[in-house]
């Protein structure tokens, strides 16, 4: 049985399963319906062209996974930032672990969605921003319709939580191969400050597709990080769905890091509603062997006097495939908008390839908007510079390309992340140099 | 004198009624309208075509129909009924003339107008013209001069009389039938156009130019234009359109071919200025073209071209860099206004060595039109030290209008570098008070900063040529250029 066919003749299971509330039974009712509709995205559409699912959904996933092993902290505490306290809310093979999480209540609500859809507390923030944002998207709509478990943030007024929250989806390899849809609603109010790490990590040689649906909600002058990690193994696919609404004077920023993984697609959509906003969107991509990586952003200037600044990295060795494909739409209304674009690349193999399609789509006179795109080598002069002073090949390619990324790590706020990073991209490059001394 | 602000100028391009709308009374010899098998072959029996250039024509014929209209294309328009449009019209005064007092006085004075006047022309520096009047020749000049050097300037029916093998070798072999449906339909029911064949290691002396018109209701022109560059040889080719002022939409769908073989340099020059549609967005000129040229080993193909004209243009010079060291340029200047929609750029594909190409894009909306870029640059895995540098400006006046950029680029080769830039702006209320504190008054400054804005891609016309360029500037952007 095809993957589609069985998502939707699991639907109704599912549905029992779950407690039936009638107002998010209703969303996922047409959320099925548009997705049995469209079903999964094929190559003839534009935002797909040259990222082909086919490979990806030919195995035979278990939607719900049956069992759930049990983990112990020891053997994944190597993929938590350890070293700082930070709230946690853990999840395997999409069921919540208590155990090796850390939530809490107390003036602020961080814990799970399946809670906030379930009771009767949270019935109103439910129905004031679950599903509001996300586009009609297929895959959006595939999560939507199996939407149940994930995180769920609320930060009140006047806030800064003293700590990162880090969210963590392990999969265990219970099953041959497993379907995840995490969901996950992020609502920061009025001045308050919040910093996001998201990771998915599956710990065996098993498949695992991950199709996540995050709705993230910055409400007057709210600040916002948000940090994805992506360092999976070979046989994990990523479908990432952000959507960000930004109220005037928010910040939000979202930084994604990308090293592993078999097929990644992020689709990161920024929505402005109100004046003086910023947005940044920031990503390091490198990757080797078979990987694809799809980077695929939307930001939609709707009122003036806006920023945005997008500045993707890329580094393609072995059979690798990069994809950037970035749409900067400027709406009549959005007068004094300052967007920003900038893709740069570097190719090490000519078995390696990279589409890029920045796009600017803009209907207002009174903007400054530009991008750019480049794609290129490392520069024979500095390599030979390096050399000269003693540095050998593999290093000096590492430290050259180290410095080609480095701009994007300046504006990660934690320290702890940023050198974790550092070791990645160290580890990626296949050096042991201390990048962050 | 009155202060002249952004906004008089809005006004007067909204008001602006296109300058060149006449429509010349020549009796016309029209097929009826419609599209069969039988059309096709009237039309090559028309022009007393070999057997094989009937079957290429019904071979085209069988793919188009079975191809469907592309719509992804930023443009949105009401399609044309292809069974509605007559697909053959030539002008009744046959035969050919042998000297310009005997045109027809009417056409003449058509030419006046445009200020392309032949006796002028003649007279100027070393221009010839294949001037094509609803898609026949009537009037080719300085045949001799180029006979005298091997060089082969004619209408593509003339071509098929007398160079049959040269035609049949070269057409179709860079834009092939099945391309895309206007080519396709092209193939098939194509009426004339120019060919030109440089032999080996020949500079022409002149600028080769060639004017279409559309001139008949109901006439979609169909052009079909085949440049051959043999090894070594250089040669400058312009191409100019203006078209009368008409309510019901025009198409055009042309196919333009070049080959630049082994060291070879062929530069296209366009100027068009087809019947925008007036300030309601109604008619104007349906332009979907399909351009494109192949380079050999060491040569180099430059595309430059003035878009200032009709209401939706859909139109992709490319360059097939296929041998080593080539070379792909391409200059452009859209300008969209009212309710004009232009969807234009370039394919540059990198296939052999270290092979070049150089895209410079600049869009100007106004009014209520949309102006985008669509480009590619692919770079393919054998094309070691491929270089690309893009850059693409886009100027809004008003409020109303939309630039786009939708660039896609392919790398699959390490040692490839690829540049792109794109920006987007309006004319600075700072750079306006420049020139005004300078003693210059608005209306200059805005001239002279559009003017800047394209001066990149005006200096690549040639000489003959940059001139009208400005001049048509001027009609689309009255009163912003001096």
């Amino acid at each position: 049985m095809k993957l589609k066919e069985k998502l939707i003749s699991s639907f109704m299971a599912f549905e029992n399963q779950v407690d039936i509330d009638s107002f998010v039974h209703d969303i996922r009712s047409e959320a099925i319906k548009s997705f049995e509709e469209k079903g999964f995205p094929s190559k003839k559409e534009e935002s797909w062209k040259y990222t082909s699912l086919n490979k990806v959904l030919k195995h035979n996933y278990s939607v719900f996974p049956k069992q759930v092993n049990a983990l112990e902290y020891r053997e994944v505490k190597r993929y938590f930032i350890h070293d700082i306290d930070t709230y946690k809310i853990v999840f395997i093979d999409g069921k919540y672990s208590s155990h090796l999480s850390d939530t809490t209540h107390d003036g602020m609500d961080i814990c799970l969605m399946s809670a906030a859809l379930s009771k009767p507390k949270y019935r109103i923030i439910i129905e004031n921003y679950f599903n509001k944002i996300t586009t009609d998207d297929s895959l959006a709509s595939l999560n939507t319709a199996f939407s149940h478990e994930g995180a769920y943030i609320h930060i009140p007024k006047n806030k800064l939580v003293e700590k990162p929250i880090q969210i963590i989806h392990f999969s265990t390899g219970s099953e041959s191969a497993v379907m995840l849809q995490p969901r996950n609603l992020i609502i920061v109010d009025e001045n308050s400050h919040v910093q996001i790490i998201e990771r998915h990590q599956s710990l065996t040689e098993n498949a695992v597709l991950t199709n996540s649906v995050t709705e993230i909600y910055a409400n007057k002058r709210g600040i916002i990080d948000y940090y994805k990690v992506q360092n999976d193994n070979q046989d994990a696919s990523l479908i990432d769905n952000t959507y960000i609404n930004q109220k005037q004077e928010s910040h939000v920023s979202v930084h994604t890091f990308t090293f592993g993984g078999k097929l990644i697609r992020n689709n990161l959509n920024f929505f402005q509603n109100g004046e003086r906003i910023d947005s940044t969107l920031k990503g390091i991509t490198i990757i080797g062997d078979k990987q694809h990586v799809d980077h695929n952003t939307l930001v939609h200037h709707r009122t003036p006097n806006c920023e945005s600044h997008q500045d993707y990295k890329g580094i393609f060795g072995d059979n690798a495939t990069g994809v950037f494909n970035g749409k900067v739409l400027v709406d009549r209304e959005a007068q004094k908008t300052n967007a920003y674009q900038s893709n740069n690349n570097l190719l090490l193999n000519d078995k390696a390839t990279i589409n890029t399609k920045p796009q600017l789509e803009i209907f207002a006179d009174d903007v400054k908007c530009s991008h750019g795109c480049t794609i290129g080598q490392l520069d024979e002069n500095a390599m030979f510079y390096l050399r000269t002073r003693g540095i050998p090949e593999k290093e000096a390619k590492a430290l050259l390309m180290y410095a080609f990324a480095n701009n994007v790590l300046e504006s990660v706020k934690i320290n702890e992340l940023k050198q974790r990073i550092n070791k990645l991209i160290a580890n990626k490059l296949g050096v042991n140099i201390g990048f962050d001394l | 004198m009155n202060k002249y602000t952004e906004d008089d100028l809005r006004e007067e391009l909204k008001t602006k009624e296109y300058e060149y709308g006449f429509y010349t009374d020549i009796e016309s010899e029209t097929f009826p309208v419609g599209l069969n098998e039988e059309i096709v072959r009237a039309i090559s029996k028309k022009k007393e075509e070999p057997e094989w250039m009937t079957e290429w024509r019904l071979e085209a014929f069988r793919i188009w129909q079975k191809m469907e209209e592309p719509e992804w294309a930023n443009v949105t328009y009401k399609k044309p009924d292809f069974q509605a449009i007559s697909y053959y019209s030539a002008p009744n005064s046959k035969p050919k003339y042998n000297s310009l007092d005997e045109v027809d006085p009417e056409l003449l004075d058509t030419f006046k107008k445009l200020g392309i006047s032949l006796d002028e022309q003649k007279k100027l520096a070393g221009v010839a013209m294949d001037v094509v009047v609803d898609s026949v020749s009537v009037a080719t000049t300085f045949k001799k001069t180029l006979s005298e050097k091997g060089i082969i300037f004619c209408s593509i029916s003339e071509a098929l009389q007398e160079h049959p093998e040269l035609v049949k070798q070269y057409i179709g072999t860079v834009v092939p039938k099945t391309d895309n449906f206007y080519a396709a339909l092209n193939s098939a029911v194509f009426s004339d156009g120019s060919f030109c064949y440089i032999p080996k290691g020949v500079k022409c002396p002149m600028e080769l130019s060639t004017y279409f018109r559309i001139n008949q209701a109901g006439t979609g022109q169909f052009e079909r234009t085949l440049v051959i560059a043999d090894e070594g040889s250089y040669v400058s080719y312009l191409e100019g359109c203006t078209a009368p002022s008409r309510d019901e939409n025009q198409l055009h769908a042309a196919v333009v071919e070049l080959i630049a073989l082994d060291d070879a340099e062929i530069k296209y020059s366009t100027v068009q200025n087809w019947y925008p549609g007036n300030a309601k967005g109604e008619g104007g000129v349906f332009n979907f073209v399909t351009k494109r040229g192949i380079c050999h080993t060491n040569s180099k193909i430059s595309w430059t071209q003035v878009e200032t004209g009709s209401a939706v243009t859909w139109k992709y010079p490319s360059c097939i860099l296929k041998g080593d060291h080539s070379v792909g340029e391409f200059y452009s200047i859209a300008v969209t206004n009212n309710y004009q929609q232009a969807d234009t750029g370039t394919k540059m594909i990198h296939l052999g060595k270290n092979t070049k190409s150089t895209i410079i894009s600049k869009g100007i909306s106004a009014g209520k039109s949309q102006n985008s870029y669509r480009g590619l640059v692919q770079v393919n895995s054998r094309a070691e030290n491929a270089r690309n540098f893009s850059q693409c400006d886009s100027l809004l006046m008003g409020n109303d209008c939309g630039a786009h950029t939708f660039p896609y680029i392919e790398a699959r080769n390490k040692t490839a570098q690829i540049e792109h830039e794109a920006t987007t702006s309006k004319i600075g209320e700072d750079q306006i008070f420049y020139c005004n504190q300078r003693g210059i008054d608005t209306e200059k400054a805005i001239a002279l900063i559009v003017n800047g804005f394209s001066k990149e891609v005006l200096n690549k016309l040639p000489m003959e040529f940059a001139v009208e360029a400005q001049k048509l500037l001027e009609i689309s952007l009255e009163g912003s250029v001096g």
